[in-house]
This record gives C-alpha cells, structure tokens and sequence, in this order.
C-alpha cells in the first residue's frame, strides 16, 4: 500500500503534540516503575536484604535509558 | 494575517473573534502545548535519572558495607551492673549506633539497636510487658525477637549479637532482620 505521507514531510505541530502525549505517558509509566523499584529497594536494603539492589539497579538503569531514548525521539521531530 | 496563519485558539473560535487581549498577544495554544509536553518530558527524565542514580548508590554503599571489617567485639559491662528487668544504654559498633542491653532474667541478655525503624526516635524497653516502645508514634517491637509487633515500624531493630564470658558481657557484632 503506498504511504499517504510522503517520506521528509515536517509534521505539524498537532501531530508532534500527539507523539509527544504518547511519549510522555511510556515516560511516566516507567517511572513509576522505577519509583517502586527504589522505595521496594530501599525498604528492603534497609532490613538487611541486598540480593535485590543490584537487579534493581540493572532494571532501574534499563528504565532510565528507555526514557533517554525516547526523549532524543521528541527532540528528533524538531 | 490571513486566516490559514493566524494562531490557533483555545475555544476554536476564529483569531479575529478573540477577545482583545488574546489578539494582542497571539499564541498559538498548539505550539504551546507542544512545547510545555516537551519541557515536562525533560523533567521526567532528569527524575528518572535521580531514581536510578538513588539505585546505583544503594548499589555501591552494599558494596561497601560488604568490604567493611566486621565490628569489633566490644565489652558493654558487667553481669552485676545490669540488674534483671532492666536496662542500660551502649553504643556499638560507631559511637553514632546507639543500643540498648536488656537483662531479661537472671541469665538472659539481649541487645538491640535503639533507634525505631520508622523514623529513627530512641525506643523504650518495657521488660515486664515483652516489648520495646517507641513513644513517636507508638511503634511496638518483641523483646524477644526485635520483630515489630504493632505501628508504623514494618522492620526489626537491629540485633546486635552477645557474648557473656566471666561475668562481663560483650557485643560481638550486628545482625539485621533478614541476615
Ligand atoms: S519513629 Fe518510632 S514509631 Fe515512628
């Protein structure tokens, strides 16, 4: 099927505002995720179980560059 | 300005129908949305990068904590000078730990980390009722085990492990909840 959007095309500013609504609710959504993580972590670290900081940090790392991605993604529809 | 440029209105109505004020200063409300959605995502980010910073930190300090020598055996007192029900204060292993040692009966010795694990008030042993209250928010803990038994606290005070040897008793180092 051809693409009705010829390839190049500037989106305009309505259809960037809705990317960036969508960008912006994977962005919290993930940091929720990485809110629980730290207060699940901490309450745990602080009773003496450390077997689950260092999965945690991996995972909370994994969320922080999902969110850097996606935010050179807005800055790349300038 | 034609009616195709003219910026785009929060009602829909046309630019020229606007009130005075909002032709004078002619803001385009997609625009503004588009940028604002925009700056707010950064802001998530650079929160997303504190939590993960948070994270990394708790990561390092067990890394060092696991390296830490273990604490150093420590005498507390005598046998004679903790009489049975009571209790006298001590500070183990840092001079910044403060703890209790309680005397249960004739030969039972227990020692606890003295700061509530909720907000971190000194709490008060109550022998006679088995138990340690914190009087903050009334947080309640075994004597026996340390566990908290009712109140905000929801983790054990650290129990710091004992050594009584010729009538003088010792602290031996710390354990917490799940070691
Ligand atoms: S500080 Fe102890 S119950 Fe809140």
């Amino acid at each position: 099927m051809k693409d009705p959007t010829p390839r190049g095309r500037p989106l305009a500013t309505g259809e960037k505002g809705v990317i960036v609504y969508g960008i912006l609710s994977v962005l919290l959504v993930l940091l929720v995720v990485q809110l629980w993580l730290l207060t699940a972590t901490t309450n745990a670290w602080l009773g003496g179980d450390d077997s689950v900081v260092l999965p945690a940090a991996v995972a909370s790392l994994v969320c922080l560059g999902l969110n850097v991605g996606l935010l050179f993604h807005i800055f790349r529809l300038e | 300005m034609t009616e195709a440029e003219s910026p785009r209105t929060p009602d829909g109505r046309p630019f020229r129908d606007q009130p005075r004020w909002r032709r004078d200063f002619p803001i385009d409300v997609a625009e503004d949305a588009y940028v604002a959605r925009r700056d707010f995502a950064k802001y998530v980010v650079l929160v997303s990068g504190a939590f993960a910073t948070g994270q990394v930190s708790m990561l390092l300090r067990s890394a060092l904590a696991r390296r830490a020598p273990a604490p150093p055996r420590l005498r507390i007192a005598s046998v004679v000078d903790v009489p049975v029900g009571g209790a006298i204060a001590f500070r183990y292993p840092a001079d910044g730990d403060p703890c209790l040692l309680i005397r249960r009966r004739e030969g039972e010795f227990l020692a606890y980390g003295s700061e509530c694990t909720h907000l971190m008030c000194a709490v008060l042993p109550e022998v006679a009722k088995g138990r340690l209250r914190c009087p903050c928010h009334q947080g309640y803990f075994d004597l026996s085990t340390g566990r908290p038994i009712a109140g905000p606290p929801r983790r054990a005070l650290p129990t710091v492990t004992l050594d009584v040897r010729d009538g003088e008793i010792y602290a031996t180092g710390v354990r917490l909840e799940s070691q």
